[in-house]
């Protein structure tokens, strides 16, 4: 029972980043219709910066800062230089190039870093408070449902009560006739994009002290479980991405702390197998048929 | 039946060439050629896939693992019962096949059921779980250090001084061309003109009487069966498998293979495969020119080639998306008078 409660806690920590990952992902879909494979590798490069300015200045927060900014360089970069030519053609092309940006990404941190693992640090300590002998919480994974839930409430702030949100839902939505009401659809998408660099940052920054260390492919196996987090969800919704985001975050802990984390990853893989046979429209939204 | 009999003759006329080319040239050219054709199965399933019916997958590294396992399996099975004739290798190499389509028809039908970047997804998954399974089963698959493959060495008839490179480069061509042949006359066929009417306009194609997600996952298994043939083909050229041979990256340079080359049209997938074997060699050469401390050079070896790659792929995406092939058809089209390419337009773009 112990042991349930630790696992259970400690899957919704790890949940609550596939979350904010997962909704940098749905982020990107909704008002583009990419999935931006390039998400883990970006999240990683903001994470290197994060880590650069930490080591050079002696402050967590002030690399903390670094790399949410530098995520949002990056995101906004990307889309201006190397998507925006692709986004009206086949829809595979985005995709490939999303791809070879994962190939540049890692390949330049590894030139500069090397590949073996950093350590990333934490601002708060990682020993788990005890309540009657049963381990629960750690200082840490409250800040990491502050972040999280500071995320989410950010985001959805800007989307329902900003001018800047309504028109990037707007533009996501409708583009042509945004356009037509004066709405810059492009400075919207490269918002978009920015916004959700920073929030895949966030993430990076959150779960990689708590895995093997920094490392260009970091971020790999945590991408494909938001990934699935934002499928289980239904790939265009929000609130969706969260609750995905925490399932699959418990189910792993379950899989890792029952089995071994060996299993992890094919567990991944059959939950988003298993979600695409039974479910494919995702759990919670009505499935809407979406043609040319 | 002419284009059955014209890709029929061009195969058997690049066979004839390759024959000869195996003997003009030194083992170690022989054995870039041996990989270039074991590229050449995955790559043209590959743009059969991609360039035909416009789907990506990010995980036939994957599955060329499945057949290279199963490859390495049957082969080590067949040493233990004492056989080692040149038959295992077709038996073990169908098996490998037929391992690597059923993978292929479970990653397919469960991708199959939505549109859009549901496949990439689940065959990126796929890719990123390999060395989980070889670890989790690492009674039968031995884990990060792999397996070792007992391959027959090659026919006492021709000569006891006969490479064992030339040898595999006629095995690796063999198969490459029988790959070529099958999916030339595939992407002919009823079947090539589904493949295509799906990939330019679903709607368009279900009104015509296609089965959409049944063409798709077709296609999917096909390129599926290439790519096992192509992972054992590897088995049997390096006579060891490993995971960490058959990583995400390798299933990325196959991807970028098919679009440097040319998306949708066979020829490019040759080229792909050529870059594919030659652009490594040539940086590995620049970075020992370059002169640089050793720690230095440690970090470029094994990433230069990632970045150089994955800067190709963006470039030619954004820049060139017809690839290689594509300047190439430009080329020719150019040099040719004007009225005669005004009337093979309509062909030449297929």
């Amino acid at each position: 029972m112990q042991r349930f409660i630790f696992l259970t806690l400690d899957g919704l920590s790890h949940g609550a980043v596939y979350a904010a990952f997962a909704l940098a992902i749905v982020l990107i879909h909704r008002s583009t219709r990419v999935v931006n494979f390039a998400q883990g590798a970006i999240a990683v490069a903001s994470a290197y910066v994060g880590y650069s300015v930490a080591a050079g200045s002696g402050s967590y927060w002030l690399g903390f800062i670094a790399a949410l900014l530098s995520g949002v360089i990056f995101g906004a970069l990307i889309e201006r230089v190397v998507m925006r030519p692709v986004e009206q053609g086949p829809p595979l092309n985005p995709v490939i190039v999303a791809l070879g940006l994962v190939l540049v990404i890692q390949a330049i941190l590894g030139m500069i870093y090397g590949n073996d693992f950093k350590p990333l640090p934490t601002p708060f300590s990682r020993t788990a408070w005890t309540i009657g002998g049963v381990a629960v919480l750690s200082p840490y994974d409250l800040f990491v449902f502050g972040a999280v839930l500071t995320l989410m409430v950010g985001l959805a702030l800007l989307f329902s009560r900003t001018k800047a949100g309504l028109r990037m839902r707007a533009s996501a939505f409708a583009p042509e006739v945004s356009r037509l009401l004066g709405v810059n659809v492009g400075r919207m998408l490269t918002l978009g994009w920015a916004l959700a660099a920073a929030a895949g940052a966030l993430a990076a920054l959150l779960v990689i002290p708590t895995e093997l260390g920094l490392n260009p492919n970091a971020m790999d196996l945590v991408f494909v479980s938001a990934f699935t987090a934002a499928v289980v969800g239904g790939i265009d919704s929000p609130a969706g991405a969260v609750i995905g985001g925490l399932g699959v975050g418990l189910v792993l802990s379950y899989v890792t702390g029952y089995s071994s984390s060996d299993v992890t990853p094919i567990a991944v893989l059959i939950l988003l197998v298993a979600v695409l046979l039974l479910r494919p429209g995702g759990l919670f939204t009505s499935t809407r048929i979406r043609q040319v | 039946m002419f284009t059955l009999l014209r890709n029929f003759l061009i195969t058997a006329g690049a066979g004839i060439v390759l024959f000869g080319l195996t003997y003009a040239v030194e083992p170690f050219r022989d054995y870039q050629l041996a990989t270039v054709a074991a590229y050449l199965c995955a790559t043209a399933g590959l743009t059969v896939l991609i360039g035909l019916n416009g789907q990506v997958s990010l995980g036939h590294g994957a599955l060329m693992a499945v057949g290279a396992y199963t490859v390495a399996l049957v082969q080590n099975a067949f040493a233990d019962a004492n056989h080692y004739a040149q038959w295992t290798i077709v038996v073990s190499l169908l098996l490998g096949i037929v391992a690597a389509l059923v993978a292929g028809v479970v990653i397919g039908l469960a991708a199959a059921r939505l549109r859009g970047p549901y496949l990439a997804g689940v065959t990126l998954a796929v890719a990123v779980v390999v060395p989980a399974f070889a670890t989790v089963f690492s009674g039968t698959f031995k884990g990060d250090q792999g397996l070792s493959v007992a391959v027959p060495p090659p026919p006492e008839a021709l000569g006891l001084d006969f490479p064992v490179e030339r040898w595999q480069a006629w095995l690796a061509l063999i198969a490459a061309l029988l790959v070529m042949l099958l999916l030339a006359n595939l992407a002919g066929s009823r079947y090539g003109r589904m493949f295509r009417a799906v990939r330019d306009n679903e709607v368009a194609a279900r009104l015509a009487g296609i089965h959409v997600a049944r063409t798709q996952v077709l296609a999917f298994v096909v390129s599926a069966a290439c790519a096992g043939l192509a992972g054992g083909m590897f088995a049997i050229l390096s006579q060891s498998v490993s995971p960490s041979a058959f990583s995400l990256t390798l299933s990325l340079y196959l991807l970028l293979a098919v679009v440097l080359g040319g998306l949708g049209s066979l020829a490019g997938a040759v080229w792909g495969a050529v870059a594919l074997v030659l652009l490594p060699e040539l940086l590995s050469s620049l970075t020992n020119a370059m002169d640089l401390s050793p720690a230095a050079a440690q970090r470029l070896e094994g990433n230069l080639p990632l970045a150089i790659f994955g800067l190709t792929l963006i470039v030619v995406m954004i820049g060139a998306p017809s690839g290689i092939q594509g300047a190439i058809n430009r080329l020719t089209r150019r040099i040719r008078k004007p009225q005669e390419s005004r009337l093979t337009k309509g062909g030449a773009t297929t």
